[in-house]
């Protein structure tokens, strides 16, 4: 392509941004939103506390906390000009009201048969036998 | 790079790349966009259906186990902690290899190409001991050992989701092994020297960190969520 002019490719002064100093910065920051996120969900496996539902608004947001990190640094795109961060940021956001939309959708359709169907919301209502006996399980194993 | 731009450049009045990219790094990001609207869809499926069901089984019942360790002893999320700390250690180790690719550095660039690809196998590894338990005590598509969180029977969907999407996530990461082991024979053949940069060696790194960047939404939606 050498008749498309970018400021890259080799041997400027340009590559600063590179070193190593925000990468480890980046690497510490991932591995401690990770480590949040595991004593968090421990903590709810002993005590029960942030509830489930607030728990998950807190995953979510850390995820994407994450993702950002990786893209933005590993990645590289927030030392891009404007105009390459617009053709992949805008795309990925309007993704995120397509996965909004099918969630939506799919509580909505669950919310449905459970009014209308009977068996459906009772089939919920039955137990299966705890795996951890180790007879049930046998019996259980030769059912199915 | 944006330091090395005068201010009110008129990008879109032609002569010149509009987003300041090399051509084949742009169309690496416009595949790896592509790609992560099919792991997009994926994990969509996964979400509506789960949504669209009165029970799930809790995660952290089923994935509780870790190589060495008896039975009895319940880790929930440890062994997908360590799994996710491979992933990310490798991630650096690709953009140490970019950054000394940036400064023509051969040998560092293969040093951290290598320590890279042993991440990455060792990821691999991790995902075949699981799907192995797993296998083990009976979950496979179209099987589902494991009941519901509020102890009614749970449907075969958990498992599919669970096999297809973390598959499809590990052939990333094999494919991803595969493109860096060829990039580092590359290195050391001195290809990238005779030609004068490493761009190619970016363009690995950014497939390479899109593994990573979906692994972290797998790991949310199927061991935290």
């Amino acid at each position: 392509m050498s008749t498309v002019e970018t400021t890259s490719p080799s041997h400027d002064n340009a590559h600063t941004t590179f070193d190593a100093k925000p990468i480890w910065r980046t690497f510490w920051i991932l591995l401690g939103i990770t480590v949040v996120e595991i004593t968090l969900a421990t903590i709810h496996l002993k005590t029960g506390f942030p509830g489930k539902y607030v728990l998950n608004g807190i995953y979510l947001i850390l995820t994407c906390a994450k993702a950002f990190y990786i893209i933005a640094e590993f990645m590289h795109l927030r030392h891009e000009i404007k105009n390459m961060i617009m053709t992949i940021a805008i795309p990925a956001l309007i993704f995120v009201w397509f996965i909004i939309a099918f969630l939506w959708d799919g509580s909505s359709y669950n919310a449905l048969r459970n009014r209308y169907d009977e068996h459906y919301r009772d089939a919920n209502k039955v137990k299966v036998a705890p795996p951890s006996e180790p007879t049930d399980k046998e019996h259980g194993s030769k059912e199915q | 790079m944006a330091q090395a731009i005068p201010a009110g450049t008129k990008w879109w009045s032609g002569g010149k790349s509009p987003f300041n990219v090399e051509y084949g790094k742009l169309m690496m990001w416009y595949f790896l966009m592509s790609d992560s609207f099919t792991f997009g869809a994926f994990l969509i499926s996964y979400g509506s259906i789960r949504f669209a069901t009165n029970g799930w089984p809790d995660p952290n019942e089923v994935f509780k186990a870790f190589p060495f360790v008896p039975e009895s002893v319940h880790l929930p999320l440890v062994f997908v902690s360590l799994m996710t700390f491979i992933l990310i250690m490798s991630s650096v180790t690709m953009v140490l290899a970019v950054a000394a690719g940036h400064n023509n550095d051969r040998k560092k660039v293969a040093f951290y190409m290598v320590l890279t690809i042993i991440g990455g196998l060792m990821f691999l590894s991790c995902q075949a001991w699981e799907w192995t338990h797993l296998h083990g005590e009976g979950a496979w598509w179209g099987r589902n050992p494991f009941a519901n969180a509020d102890g009614s029977k749970a449907s075969t969907n958990f498992t599919n989701f669970f096999f297809t999407i973390t598959g499809f996530h590990g052939f990333h990461v094999f494919s991803g092994v595969v493109i860096n082991i060829i990039m580092l024979i590359k290195t050391l053949r001195g290809d990238f020297d005779k030609r004068g940069h490493y761009l190619m060696i970016e363009k690995a790194g950014l497939y390479w960190h899109f593994v990573d960047l979906v692994w972290v939404f797998v790991f949310t939606c199927f061991y935290l969520l």
